[in-house]
């Protein structure tokens, strides 16, 4: 009886702190991917002249006054330059209209739609590119804060399901690198914990910028796993897991990677 | 035939294979080429690269050449080269006494482990040079993105 | 071709000033293939010169072993007030320009 009655308080303490979510690597020990890099990209990185991703930075500047679309409209019509500061912080997040969980490059796809009457930026198009670095760049050194409440809650848990699926050729999974394995070495390279504050990022492989979702592609391709189409629902489910992991870890866009 | 004239046939024949085997330098002809038989003098120039790149695509270089930059004494032009890429020339650097520092710095692409070759041809003719070796290893994981 | 330039606004005559230049070009090698196999044709910026006040200063010549987006970093003596003008030509003739204004005292 009295084992019962234990059973019983351990498993109503364990009901009330599921609630707190268990991290893989608690928030005092969270590392940007900068971290993992040789000296030379993170210097290139802190150059605000010459890290490469900055032209892209500009880039977003430029079109952000832009009028664009049927409507003849520029983002700046609508935003002040100044409200944008934290915004890609805060993404994937829900979007209240629709109720989907939306990341920046499907908003900023929804207002072009919606409001200016224009066509969508494709997934790594320069335009696409320039726009979300300028606008992460907006963010740049404040803390990655998506929220997993209400309507998110289903998207984090898919996300997290799929961030500890084995898959691909090798049956990994993103956890048993970037948990289980982060600091250690792969060939000559250190394993990073795979976290997205620094993307849109410019990766020396690519020899160019690239997104999140592409930077996830490559890790699907280097498993040998299917790579799923730029947009997909787990991509989508995957990026809010991810900033839920990094939660804390301050925006550096454009990060400079290998 | 004489003996004489078969063993000299025998080393002819055993020279030939080892000289094969060695590895044409892309880089010397190119050199010699430029230098027009003036000699190649290794100083006065610092070639500065990593030990071990980041990612081959994109490496940091710094050439810097012991020069005065004056009207009477600088430094005309830097030349780089790689034994290992397909275009051996990577790059010319065009400098005279304006410059007033003879100091060059970009990224290049390093198609593998090798050494890379800075030669600097001075106003009075001279050539100078400076050679850094470099580990460029291929990414861990294949990247179809 | 979007590029960044960076010397010091103003200088002293006789100054030693640090000029960078990054350019936004692909620097295509022409030893790449695409998805389906074909090589795409090589494209870089061959050529790259630097004017100030419409003597050139500086000069080089690019391949494809210089990196994409490419960076130079090279020195200038201030002269006199006036334009530093970048000017550069890839392999399919397209070509760019930038230039920046300097202020020399003394």
């Amino acid at each position: 009886m009295r084992r019962a009655g234990i059973a019983l308080a351990a498993a109503a303490l364990a009901a009330g702190v599921a609630h707190a979510e268990k991290r893989a690597i608690p928030p005092g020990e969270l590392k940007s991917g900068s971290a993992f890099v040789g000296s030379d990209l993170r210097a290139l990185q802190n150059d605000d002249f010459a890290n490469p991703g900055m032209l892209w930075v500009e880039r977003g500047e430029k079109l952000w006054s832009e009028p664009a679309g049927r409507k003849k409209i520029a983002c700046a019509g609508c935003h002040k330059v100044q409200s944008m500061r934290g915004v890609a912080a805060g993404y994937p997040k829900i979007d209240k209209a629709s109720g989907k969980l939306v990341n920046l490059e499907g908003r900023i796809n929804a207002c072009r739609i919606d409001r200016l009457g224009a066509e969508p930026f494709r997934y790594e198009s320069e335009e696409m590119l320039s726009i979300t670095a300028y606008l992460a760049r907006r963010s740049l050194g404040l803390p990655i804060k998506a929220s997993i409440d209400g309507a998110a809650r289903a998207h984090f848990e898919a996300g997290r399901t799929s961030y500890h699926l084995r898959r691909g050729q090798m049956n990994l999974s993103c956890a048993h690198c970037h948990d289980a394995q982060w600091g250690k070495r792969l060939l000559s390279e250190t394993i990073s914990q795979g976290h997205p504050n620094a993307y849109p990022a410019y990766r020396m492989e690519w020899q160019t910028m690239g997104s999140l979702e592409r930077r996830l592609r490559a890790c699907l391709s280097g498993i040998r796993a299917e790579m799923l189409p730029y947009g997909s629902q787990e991509y989508l489910d995957l990026e809010l897991y991810l900033a839920w992991r990094a939660q804390g870890l301050p925006i550096e866009t454009p990060g400079v990677r290998r | 035939m004489r003996r004489r004239d078969f063993l000299a046939g025998a080393v002819g024949a055993l020279a030939l294979p080892s000289a094969a085997l060695a590895q044409a330098d892309p880089v010397d002809p190119l050199v010699r080429a430029l230098a027009g038989g003036a000699p190649l003098r290794k100083g006065r120039v610092t070639l500065v690269l990593p030990q071990l790149a980041d990612n081959g695509n994109s490496v940091p270089i710094r050439i810097t050449v012991e020069s005065p930059m004056t009207p009477a004494d600088h430094v005309k032009s830097i030349h780089l080269y790689s034994e290992r890429n397909p275009v051996p020339n990577m790059a010319n650097f065009y400098l005279g006494p304006r410059a007033g520092r003879a100091e060059i710095n970009s990224r290049v692409r390093l198609a593998g482990s090798q050494r890379v070759t800075a030669v600097a041809k001075l106003s009075d003719g001279s050539f100078w040079y400076d050679a850094a070796p470099i580990v460029v290893t291929l990414s861990a994981c294949l990247d179809e993105s | 071709m979007a590029a960044r330039i960076q010397i010091p606004r103003e200088a002293r005559r006789g100054e030693v000033i640090e000029v960078r230049i990054l350019i936004q070009h692909p620097m295509e090698t022409g030893y790449r293939h695409d998805d389906v196999g074909h090589l795409i044709k090589r494209n870089v910026i061959n050529v790259l010169s630097c004017r100030y006040d419409g003597v050139e200063v500086f000069r080089a010549d690019l391949s494809s072993g210089i990196s994409a987006n490419p960076y130079v970093q090279f020195y200038t003596v201030a002269e006199a007030s006036g334009d530093l003008e970048f000017t550069w030509a890839d392999d399919e003739g397209e070509r760019g320009s930038e230039r920046q204004a300097i202020v020399v005292k003394g």
